[in-house]
C-alpha cells in the first residue's frame, strides 16, 4: 500500500465515488424524514383518547394492532433481510417492478418509522401531564393540544434521538447493495472489483463516511441549540415600553 | 347577581372511592369563595370537577342556568369560560411568557393576533410580568411562574378563575406576592374560586368560606362565621390545628 494509490484511486474514481456518496446520503435523508413523519403519526394515532363511540373504538383497536405488528416486524428483522424481501417480493406478489432507488428510499423509511414510533411515544410519554390538564383548561381539542403544545415539546426531546437514527441511516444504507442500489458501498465494490485495490478503495469509502456523518452531525446540533431556545431573555424596561406606547 | 356556577347534588367516586358526596354550593357573579379543609378532603377533586377536568359520576353542575353536563354540550367551549390556576403552574414550556398567554386567545377563541397580543400585555401588566414577555418558563422563579399563570388564565377572559392551591409550591418569600395580585384581582370583582391553606389571606379576601372534610360541604357562610363562630365540631377541630 502507498500513498500513492490513495490519491490515484481518487483521481480516477472520484465521481463515481461521489455519486455513490450522494445516494447514500439521499436516501438516508429520505429515510430519515419519511421515518419520523411515520414515527410520529403513529405516536399520535396511539395518543388519541378512547371515544364513546363503539364503531370508533374498535376501529381505532384496529389500527393500533396493525401499528404494532408494523413496528414489531420492522424492528425484529434485520434490514439486510426486509431488503431482500420487499425487492423481491414487490415484484413475485404484486408484479410492480420497483425502482432500486424507491425501494432503498421505501425500506430505509419503514424501517426507521418503526424505530421512530417508539421514540415518539416515549417522547409523549415524558411529557408532564400537567401541559395537557393545562392546555385543556384554556379549552384546547386533542388536536390542538397536541399541535400547539405538546408535540414541539416532543420535538425537540426527540432531536438527539432522530440524530443518532440519521447517522445510522447513512451507515445502515450499505446492506441496500443486495438490490443492486447504487450507494457508496456498491460503488466502491465496483471500484475495487476494477482496480483490485480493496484495501484502498474501501478506506476512501471510509473517509467519505466520516465525512458525511461529521457534517450531518453538526448541522443537527446547530438545530438542536436553536429549538432549545435564547439561553436568556432580555428585559424590557419601562423606558421601551413607554416610548412603545407613544409610538403606537 | 346572577349566579355564575351552580352545582347539584354533586358526587365523584374513582373506582369504589367516594371522594365527593352531594356536593351543592353556587358562585355569584363578582364572588370570592375560598374553599379550606384538610389534605384528602376532595378540594381539588371538587375544583377540576367543576371545569370537568374530572367527569363527576353524578349530580347537575350549571353555568349560568345551563345543565353543562346534558348531551350535545360543548366542554372546550365551557371550559374557556373558567380560567384555571394550578399548584405546578403548568406554564407551555414551548412558550415564552408572552406566547403563553396569546396561545388560547389565538388558537381556541380565534381571537386576532393583534388583538389577543394586546389583552396578553394588559393582564401581564397586571401580574407585574410584562417586562418579563420574551422569558421562557424556566428561566422564571416560582412566583413569577405563578403569576404568568394567573395572565394566561385571564388572557382567556373568562366569567370565573380555579385556583386550586396557587402558592402551596412556593418558597416562603414568594407567597406574598402571588397573593397580592389575587387581593387585587379579588378588588377588581372577579369571581374567583380558590382552593388555599392560606387562613389569613382566605379571611381577608373571600366574601365565602367553604369548609370540606371527607368529601363533604361541612360549613359554608361569611368568613367571620366560619372563622369566629363555626357551627359544626369538624371546622374547630381543623381551625385549631390550621
Ligand atoms: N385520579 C384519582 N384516582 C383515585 N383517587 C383519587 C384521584 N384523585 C384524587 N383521589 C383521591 O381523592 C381524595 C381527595 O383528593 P383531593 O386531591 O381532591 O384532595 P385535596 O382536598 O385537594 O387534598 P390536598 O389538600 O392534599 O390537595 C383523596 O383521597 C385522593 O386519594
Ligand atoms: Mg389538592
Amino acid at each position: 500500500m502507498s500513498l500513492e494509490w490513495f490519491i490515484e484511486i481518487i483521481v480516477n474514481n472520484w465521481p463515481m465515488f461521489l455519486r455513490g456518496a450522494w445516494m447514500t446520503l439521499l436516501i438516508a435523508t429520505v429515510g430519515t424524514i419519511f421515518g419520523a413523519l411515520i414515527g410520529l403519526i403513529i405516536g399520535i394515532i396511539h395518543t388519541i383518547p378512547k371515544s364513546k363511540s363503539r364503531i370508533k373504538r374498535v376501529f381505532l383497536k384496529c389500527v393500533s394492532i396493525i401499528l404494532s405488528v408494523y413496528v414489531e416486524f420492522f424492528r425484529g428483522t434485520p434490514m439486510i433481510v426486509q431488503a431482500m424481501v420487499v425487492y423481491f417480493g414487490s415484484d413475485l406478489i404484486f408484479h410492480i417492478d420497483m425502482n432500486r432507488t424507491f425501494a432503498a428510499m421505501f425500506i430505509v423509511s419503514v424501517n426507521t418509522g418503526a424505530y421512530m414510533a417508539e421514540i415518539v411515544r416515549g417522547g409523549i410519554i415524558s411529557i408532564d401531564n400537567g401541559q395537557f390538564e393545562a392546555a385543556r383548561a384554556i379549552g384546547m381539542n386533542h388536536w390542538q393540544t397536541m399541535v400547539h403544545v405538546v408535540l414541539p415539546q416532543v420535538m425537540r426531546n426527540i432531536l438527539p434521538a432522530t440524530s443518532n437514527q440519521y447517522i445510522m441511516n447513512i451507515k445502515d444504507t450499505s446492506v441496500l447493495n443486495v438490490i443492486g442500489v447504487t450507494e457508496l458501498f456498491f460503488q466502491t465494490k465496483t471500484i475495487a472489483g476494477n482496480n483490485f485495490r480493496y484495501f484502498e478503495s474501501f478506506f476512501v469509502a471510509c473517509i467519505l463516511y466520516m465525512i458525511m456523518n461529521i457534517i450531518v452531525t453538526q448541522i443537527l446540533r446547530y438545530f438542536e441549540r436553536k429549538l432549545a431556545g435564547n439561553a436568556t431573555y432580555q428585559l424590557i424596561d419601562n423606558q421601551e415600553m413607554l416610548r412603545g406606547q407613544k409610538a403606537s | 347577581m346572577e349566579n355564575i356556577i351552580d352545582i347539584m347534588h354533586l358526587n365523584k367516586s374513582f373506582g369504589s372511592h367516594e371522594v365527593l358526596r352531594d356536593i351543592n354550593f353556587s358562585v355569584k357573579e363578582g364572588e370570592v369563595v375560598c374553599v379550606i379543609g384538610s389534605s384528602g378532603s376532595g378540594k381539588s377533586t371538587l375544583l377540576r370537577c367543576i371545569n370537568l377536568l374530572e367527569s363527576p359520576t353524578g349530580g347537575k353542575i350549571l353555568y349560568k342556568g345551563q345543565d353543562i353536563l346534558d348531551q350535545g354540550h360543548n366542554l372546550n367551549t365551557y371550559r374557556t369560560h373558567l380560567g384555571m390556576v394550578f399548584q405546578q403552574f403548568n406554564l407551555f414550556n414551548n412558550c415564552d411568557v408572552l406566547s403563553n398567554c396569546m396561545v388560547g386567545p389565538i388558537k381556541v377563541l380565534k381571537r386576532p393576533k393583534e388583538e389577543a397580543k394586546e389583552v396578553a400585555m394588559k393582564y401581564l401588566k397586571v401580574v407585574g410580568m410584562d417586562r418579563y414577555k420574551n422569558a421562557r418558563p424556566h428561566q422564571l422563579s416560582g412566583g413569577q411562574k405563578q403569576r404568568v399563570a394567573i395572565a394566561r388564565a385571564l388572557s382567556m377572559q373568562p366569567d370565573a378563575l380555579l385556583f386550586d392551591e396557587p402558592t402551596s409550591a412556593l418558597d416562603p418569600e414568594m407567597v406574598g406576592e402571588v397573593l397580592k395580585v389575587m387581593k387585587e384581582l379579588a378588588n377588581l370583582g372577579l369571581t374567583m374560586i380558590i382552593v388555599t391553606h392560606e387562613m389569613e389571606f382566605a379571611r381577608e379576601v373571600s366574601d365565602r368560606i367553604v369548609f370540606m372534610d371527607q368529601g363533604i360541604i361541612v360549613e359554608d357562610g361569611k368568613p367571620e362565621e366560619v372563622f369566629n363562630q363555626p357551627k359544626n365540631e369538624r371546622t374547630r377541630a381543623f381551625l385549631q390545628r390550621a
